[in-house]
């Protein structure tokens, strides 16, 4: 495969390395490679990625007038929870732990591979019998309780197929927390000397922390779907009042997972970025105890926020103000991530590569998201927007403008390690620019709709909001273009892609000090760390300039 | 204050006004900190582009006093939002005395609304501009939400609970609401009207009823009477459950030694889930009534006892436990 090519001068793929040390479709299904099983899950996500899209895309074509424009509201109402459900179990929260991570930690770590790399294979075994149920569920009456499961219409009065749904969820939850356990696991054993843990690379922070929520949060949402099936299946009352249940008992086990879920989403994402700007602007990344801090107080403060969701279900008014105040606690170390970002591009040298055009893109669209968060953890501002599209919009701000950006600026930045080819510049910074504007247009004009009144997951909406929803709608087209261009390039790089070398950008991190694509077992030797993290002054390796004396005079900040 | 917001729908009820002056507190906060942001990246962007391949940018590990500000601040920010967020929201959590109380009954895909004097609507709200309105939310089925966008108010309906929520409407007219909680197949098209009148207009549109409807508090005693609950809850306090007089609204002792306020969710409990709550001196007789009323009955009695408002009669009757005879 490496003669297909012209290869730039200097740069020769590896003789041997992960892709090509054995062949054939056992190798792969049976493979314990933390890379390769990666490269397992980006298949599996992405085509989850595709089942949610085609339900966005016709529920935006849906959306365009407003006595709806393609389906019955039944089907509707089953096209916004089976986007939801594939989305959220199943892209979004494997999509950077399970592939970026799977690939990276044992690599930036300087390890071989994970802890427990047959129970890796098995996450994506579990993952892929969790999915089987919930498409099963698709196929066969699909789903229309949406993602929320709410009872007792989840567990009484839907008519669709809600139990192998929530078998297929219970199920997958067993991959995260198994995923979760061999990180923990690996970050805290499996250390190459000299890698303490405050030379531990941002990315290798946030995936720790959001472990931590998989192994402390997936067995209560496994457990809560299982309890709401037990009580569609066998009428045993949980939630449903006529059976002596509580409704709203549900709804604090849900979301107790269901918050930090969005974490788990987010704070990897958020670990990407960490290490795409410091590279892009060759400095140290600034703050980094406060970055890594914060990722860490994320994870615990966000455990503590869940019943923000239940402002108007009557909950009590101290339990209400509790959860307002603790939601605008766990604000404040996103907006520290913001501030100490933002800070390190001060006196850098900025290229605008696409992993940087994505990072810069994930702030903009990260800051009106968490933003917007602020609205809603304000209680009386929440009594009018609540449940309306400001909802909607806010978490796709935060899930598609920020794990999303975060994702496939991630896939950009590492694309020469994974496969050891460069994908079209151009065409990628094109293709940046395309989402960002595409996604902006699709759910800005949310916020307003939603200030304006407009319930979510309505299928039918009075006429004066036609003119916001076709313009999302609009902007729907314009993003989906964004995501099918990076398919289409990407997937044309690993065969026709430039060679890459070790470390195109060149990156500080241990993953960079090996060939690309690295060898199967990704160093030939233990690498020994003896230099702080994001450090470009002191790397004579990476063959760039070092600053002369004069630009060291003291700088405005103390270094 | 009057809101300058140019995306905010009609203000109509007292809630209106201060949720939009929230909003506008919000949105210039979140505006000084986006344009703050993103000034900071353009600049720094176009400043400090790489001007050579092999350049790096100057190493500059943190800063101390950039952290602690950052962190202060936008904290004190945060608390401001807070405290004035939870102000408007305590507000509306606690409807002042002295209400007009409505009822609502939402049930897959309608809204079945009861006004004071009986009269009956189905997915039209009447009310009296000036007047503050409660409404007492119960459901037959899933949970669903009432959502009024131009009273800026709404509040979840579950079934097993009673919520209740409160406005003041200050602008005649026709406003739209809607259900905003996912309530399945028709979701979307369970809304309907809300007409805020002119109080002699809504007094005339009240009497306009046709004399069918028995209002809740007759419909009540009916039942009470038909349920058997007046062979023990005696309005002289002799029976052998405690009487109902003036328990509105006060405060209940419980055998536990706890007190409760006896609102419209305790009297619901009471009824339904009669050995929940045993008021003290009482023994736990009652028999539960989960399953035996609609919605509908047990509003119609919650509203009769709330209509017994004469002074409490101390509890003499044969259900009190004699101290020292067990």
């Amino acid at each position: 495969m490496s003669n297909t090519s012209p290869n730039p001068p200097g740069y020769q793929l590896p003789e041997e390395h992960y892709l090509n040390a054995t062949y054939g479709l056992r190798s792969w299904l049976l493979t314990t490679d933390h890379k390769r099983i990666a490269l397992l899950y980006l298949a599996s996500v992405t085509f989850f990625f595709f089942v949610g899209g085609i339900f966005a895309t016709m529920i935006r074509i849906h959306l365009l007038t407003p006595a709806g424009y393609l389906v019955t509201p039944e089907t509707y109402n089953k096209l916004f929870t089976m986007h939801g459900v594939a989305m959220i179990f199943f892209f979004l929260i494997p999509s950077i732990p399970a592939v970026l991570g799977n690939f990276l930690v044992p690599m930036m770590i300087g390890a071989k591979d994970l802890a427990f790399p047959k129970i890796n294979l098995l996450s994506w075994y579990i993952y892929l019998v969790g999915g089987g149920f919930v498409l099963y569920s698709f196929a066969t009456g699909g789903l229309d309780t949406g993602w929320t499961f709410y009872t007792p219409l989840s567990s009484v009065y839907s008519n669709s197929a809600v139990t192998p749904a929530v078998i297929g969820i219970f199920i997958n939850g067993f991959s995260s927390i198994l995923t979760g356990l061999n990180f923990v696991v690996t970050i805290h054993t499996m250390r190459a000397p000299g890698m303490t843990w405050f030379r531990l690379p941002l990315f290798v922070w946030a995936q720790y922390a959001t472990s931590i929520i998989f192994i402390l949060g997936t067995p209560v949402i496994a457990i809560t779907l299982l309890l709401a099936g037990l009580e569609r299946m066998f009428h045993l009352g949980f939630f449903n009042p006529a059976l002596g249940g509580d409704p709203i008992l549900f709804q604090h086990l849900f979301w107790f997972y269901s918050h930090p879920a969005v974490y788990i989403m987010i704070l990897p994402a958020m670990g990407v970025i960490s290490e795409i700007i410091p590279t892009f602007a060759r400095k140290p990344i600034f703050g980094y105890a406060f970055i890594a801090g914060s990722s860490i107080a994320i994870a615990v403060i966000g455990f503590l926020v869940w019943a923000h969701h239940m402002f108007l279900t009557g909950e009590s008014t101290y339990a209400a103000l509790a959860f307002s105040l603790l939601s605008y606690l766990v604000a404040i170390p996103s907006a520290v991530k913001v501030f100490n970002w933002t800070s390190t591009l001060y006196k850098g040298s900025i290229a605008y590569d696409t992993p940087m055009l994505y990072a810069l893109g994930f702030i903009g669209l990260f800051l009106i998201g968490g933003l917007t968060g602020l609205f809603l953890a304000c209680l009386g501002l929440d009594i009018h927007i609540h449940d309306t599209y400001f909802v909607v919009a806010h978490f796709h701000y935060i899930m598609v403008g920020g794990a999303v950006m975060g994702y496939v600026g991630g896939l950009h930045f590492w694309w020469p390690k994974i496969t050891g080819k460069l994908y079209p510049e151009f065409l990628a910074r094109m293709a940046a620019v395309i989402l960002f504007i595409g996604f902006n247009l699709t759910f800005f004009p949310q916020f307003i709709l939603g200030y304006l009144g407009m319930p979510r997951r309505y299928h039918d909406y009075p006429p004066e909001f036609q003119v916001l929803n076709v313009m999302s709608s609009a902007g729907a087209s314009i993003l989906a273009l964004g995501y099918l261009l990076p398919m289409l390039y990407l997937t044309w790089s690993m065969r026709y892609g430039k060679v890459a070398g070790p470390n195109p950008w060149p990156a500080t991190g241990l993953e960079w000090r090996t060939p690309s694509p690295p060898p199967t077992e990704n160093f030939d030797e233990t690498p020994v760390v003896d230099w702080e993290p994001y450090d470009y002054k002191n790397r004579p390796d990476l063959g760039l300039a070092t600053p002369t004396a004069p630009t060291l005079a003291p700088a405005h900040g103390d270094d | 204050m009057q809101s300058q917001l140019p995306f905010y729908p009609e203000q109509a009820s007292n809630f209106a006004p201060s949720v939009d002056s929230l909003m506008t507190f919000l949105i210039l906060v979140s505006i000084f900190f986006s344009l703050a942001i993103t000034a900071a990246i353009v600049i720094f962007f176009f400043k400090f582009h790489r001007k050579s391949k092999d350049e790096i940018g100057v190493p500059i590990h943190g800063d101390m006093r950039l952290e602690s500000t950052w962190i202060v601040v936008p904290g004190l920010l945060a608390l401001a939002m807070f405290a004035w967020g939870a102000v408007v929201y305590v507000d509306f959590r606690h409807a002042p005395q002295d209400t007009l109380d409505i009822y609502v009954i939402g049930k897959q895909w309608m809204w079945k609304i009861q006004q004071p004097n009986g009269r009956r609507e189905i997915n039209e709200l009447h009310v009296p501009v000036g007047r503050d309105v409660k409404l007492v939310l119960a459901s037959e089925d899933v949970i669903h939400d009432f959502f009024v966008p131009a009273f800026r108010v709404k509040m979840d309906v579950v079934p097993g609970h009673y919520n209740t929520m409160w406005f003041r409407p200050t602008k005649a007219g026709h406003y739209q609401f809607f259900c905003s909680q996912y309530c399945g197949t028709n979701h979307a098209v369970m809304g309907g009207w809300v007409t805020a009148m002119e109080p002699s207009d809504y007094a005339a549109w009240l009497s306009g009823s046709t004399g069918e409807n028995e209002d809740p508090v007759t419909a009540g005693e009916k039942l009470f009477a038909e349920k058997a609950c007046s062979t023990c809850h005696l309005g002289n306090g002799t029976g052998r459950a405690p009487s109902l007089n003036g328990v509105y609204g006060g405060t209940v002792r419980l055998a536990d030694g706890s007190n409760v306020t006896a609102d419209e969710g305790y009297i619901r409990e009471s009824i339904l889930f009669s050995n929940a709550k045993i008021v003290a001196g009482y023994q736990p007789l009652m028999p539960s009534f989960q399953g035996q009323l609609t919605e509908e009955q047990i509003m119609s009695l919650t509203a009769y006892i709330k209509s017994l408002q004469s002074q409490p009669v101390p509890a003499t009757g044969a259900g009190v436990v004699v101290p020292g005879k067990k």
